[in-house]
């Protein structure tokens, strides 16, 4: 892994109350990295749409939960990393949603696991004793 | 705090939502009760212009997943109008516009409703 120049964190309670103040955190430094408006409105977006699962799938929408945020750069990439210590996310359960159909049932979400792939270069996910992490990577 | 605002007008019996703001998973209820107590009213044609919307995640698309099945069911529709390229966008990655009605400017959505 390459090493990191700049690491920022940011910890915040898994509510949806703080999503502005996570998005304006990461586009902030995002900026400061010189990725243009579409590149730094597509990371607001993905970040929004991992912390937005973590409080309702990982924990369920029980408030004051603990988030971690950490975003690092080097030459040649940005990471975000988010953490939570909920219930693990299962990708490989994971399929794509099939919107005509959820419309269809009157169903929503399964929208954001989605939108984060189409976003971000690179995601994974890792589960570290009682610690999920999503990692999503922009490449510069 | 950036907000998120709704206000409602009528143009040709048609109800216009004007949203403006960011629309997220926090703000995201706030339209949704608009949205059902037209519906709960009847009110069945109606108009969303994002003109001021600055930002959409996929919470807010999903208000309208919930509701267009059932207003469309009933004879009406739900068109969205007046988006920024950013917004576009993500309802553009999610495949929606060809399953919504959606126009550059409210005017076309109004002579739909009226054609």
């Amino acid at each position: 892994m390459a090493t990191s120049n700049n690491t920022y964190s940011l910890s915040v309670e898994a509510s949806t109350s703080q999503l502005a103040k996570v998005r304006d955190f990461v586009a902030e430094h995002a900026e400061r990295l010189g990725l243009s408006e579409k590149e730094i409105g597509n990371i607001r977006l993905a970040v929004d749409e991992a912390y937005t699962n973590i409080i309702k799938h990982a924990y369920k929408n029980i408030p004051a939960k603990p988030v971690e945020i950490e975003l690092g750069s080097d030459n040649s990439q940005l990471w975000i990393s988010i953490k939570d210590e909920g219930e693990s996310f299962d990708v490989g359960a994971y399929n794509e949603p099939d919107i005509k159909a959820r419309i269809k049932n009157k169903q929503r979400g399964g929208m954001g696991v989605y939108l984060i792939r189409k976003l971000m270069d690179n995601v994974q996910y890792n589960r570290s004793g009682h610690m999920n992490e999503i990692r999503m990577i922009k490449h510069l | 705090m950036k907000n998120f605002g709704i206000s409602i007008r009528e143009v040709e019996n048609i109800r216009v939502l004007d949203i403006s703001g960011e629309l997220d998973a926090h703000t995201a209820s706030q339209l949704e009760n608009s949205l059902k107590s037209l519906i709960d009213q009847n009110e069945i044609c109606i108009i969303v212009n994002c003109k001021g919307l600055d930002y959409i995640a996929s919470a807010g698309l999903g208000v309208f997943m919930a509701y267009i099945e059932d207003v469309r069911g009933m004879g009406g529709d739900i068109k969205l109008t007046n988006m920024n390229e950013r917004v576009y966008n993500v309802f553009d990655l999610l495949g929606f516009p060809t399953l919504y009605d959606i126009h550059d400017d409210e005017s076309e959505a109004v002579t739909g409703f009226n054609n």
